[in-house]
């Protein structure tokens, strides 16, 4: 079966379905997957559960979907640089469900690892622990969270092969990896596609099991919070 | 008299020990990494997935593949790794981060840390706050030990939605350094330059024992 496509359009084409669950890899904008979230917002494809850790800012990443409201709720931990995320949720338009970071990466890497539920001790005592089963274990309290699952991941890694492995660069990862897991299909976009065998076998990131398309794009890589030092004058 | 951001951040720094592996908030906290004892070995954690986080780039080394948790650009070093979202709370959910500089809106008597939410207004998300407070071995509060208009942020009871239920270790304020051990509530350890007991107990809310 051949896993490499031709372009992001081609990537999606028979996977997206009205009311879907999306998962969208990246943190911020550092390894998001630009291409398949526009060919995602071209299929025209509405009422998406997203979920991904931001919702991208107004005019780049997930806002592009926001922009033509396709997404009815977003699973996310933090979302505070996009403004029509802000407007949409405050007009009641836009379901939100927020989950702390470490739960939601669980929840990604439970699903795919075949886990319905795990306890943590993640938000026992907030908000975030109502209506939640509470369990002891050796005198703690534990909370239970469950697995996710979506039916398309769309992931973006640095290189990947024709059979779907991939690497990913620095903190390009974050939730890259357990999102492809996670995923009934799963679609990478990746920097360059290399040939068979060029990748060392000992340091893929994501083996290609759980890829079922791929697809090499170029990226903007835009950069949210350019921090930048001064070099000490000669 | 009274301590500022800077100072805050370096009576924080004074908390990091030989081989800690420490992860810091965004604000002052991140003020923290400036000062912190060129005698010891600290490695900092960034929850988006790196060990070993270096400084600023210089413009030239800006890499959009290379970011904080606050989505600054940063640095790499020799003794840097790289993994998973799930692979960075694993760290800090299972108790192998040592310790954790956080800012905060209230903390209370207890130990009890709000600083995610306030009702009413957009919410933006607890982020990594809720995994870190609840997993890292330690976790130190730098704050404002008022608000602009005077209010109390250290109180019996915190009015905002928690982040955590008796977490905090150590607050550090302009004012002063407290010590929150469970059980046995709040203890004033040290004053900032300048700073009597009378002039912390009139901005402070929560019963506290002074043992300075």
């Amino acid at each position: 079966m051949k896993k490499i496509f031709p372009d992001a359009k081609a990537a999606l084409d028979g996977l997206v379905f009205d009311g879907m669950t999306v998962m969208s890899g990246g943190f911020g904008l550092c390894g998001i997957a630009e291409n398949l979230i526009i060919a995602l917002r071209d299929t025209g494809v509405t009422d998406l559960t997203v979920v991904s850790n931001n919702a991208g800012i107004d005019d780049f990443g997930l806002g592009f979907l926001l922009q033509t409201r396709q997404i009815k709720k977003m699973i996310s931990s933090y979302v505070g640089e996009n403004k029509e995320f802000e407007r949409q949720y405050l007009a009641g338009e836009l379901e939100l469900e927020f989950n702390p970071q470490g739960t939601l990466a669980e929840r990604c890497r439970a699903g795919g690892a075949g886990i319905p539920g795990f306890y943590t001790k993640t938000g026992v005592g907030t908000v975030i622990a109502e209506g939640k089963e509470h369990k002891d274990f050796d005198g703690e309290t534990y909370i239970l969270e469950t697995g996710l699952v979506s039916d398309l991941s769309i992931v973006k890694a640095w290189k990947g092969d024709e059979q779907g492995n991939l690497i990913y660069r620095k903190t390009a990862r974050n939730f890259n990896p357990m999102m492809a897991t996670a995923g009934k299909v799963t679609v990478a976009e990746v920097e360059e596609i290399v040939p068979l065998g060029s990748l060392d076998p000992g340091c893929i990131h994501t083996p290609g099991i759980y890829v079922q398309r791929i697809i090499e794009a170029e990226h903007e890589k835009r950069i949210e919070q350019r921090t930048v030092r001064e070099r000490e004058s000669a | 008299m009274a301590w500022d951001r800077n100072q805050m951040a370096e009576r924080a720094a004074r908390e990091l020990k030989d081989g800690f592996y420490v992860n810091l908030g965004i604000g002052i906290p991140t003020l923290v990494a400036n000062h912190i004892d060129e005698g010891i070995d600290v490695t900092l954690q960034s929850e988006n997935g790196m060990l070993g986080m270096g400084p600023f780039p210089y413009d030239d080394e800006v890499d959009a593949d290379l970011i904080n948790a606050g989505k600054q650009t940063i640095t790499e070093l020799r003794r840097t790794s790289y993994f998973s979202s799930a692979d960075s709370f694993a760290m800090i959910r299972g108790g192998h981060i040592d310790l954790s500089v956080l800012g905060a809106m209230e903390v209370s008597e207890k130990g009890d840390l709000a600083n995610w939410m306030i009702p009413g207004k957009m919410v933006k998300g607890m982020g990594g706050a809720m995994d870190l407070v609840a997993g890292v071995k330690r976790v130190v509060v730098v704050m404002d030990h008022a608000s602009k208009s005077g209010a109390p942020k250290l109180l019996h009871e915190c009015s905002l939605p928690l982040t955590g239920r008796e977490v905090v270790d150590m607050v550090i304020t302009n004012l002063g350094v407290f010590e929150i051990e469970t059980g046995k509530g709040m203890k004033l350890i040290e004053l900032a330059s300048g700073v009597c007991v009378d002039d912390v107990k009139t901005l402070t809310q929560a019963d506290f024992e002074v043992a300075v």
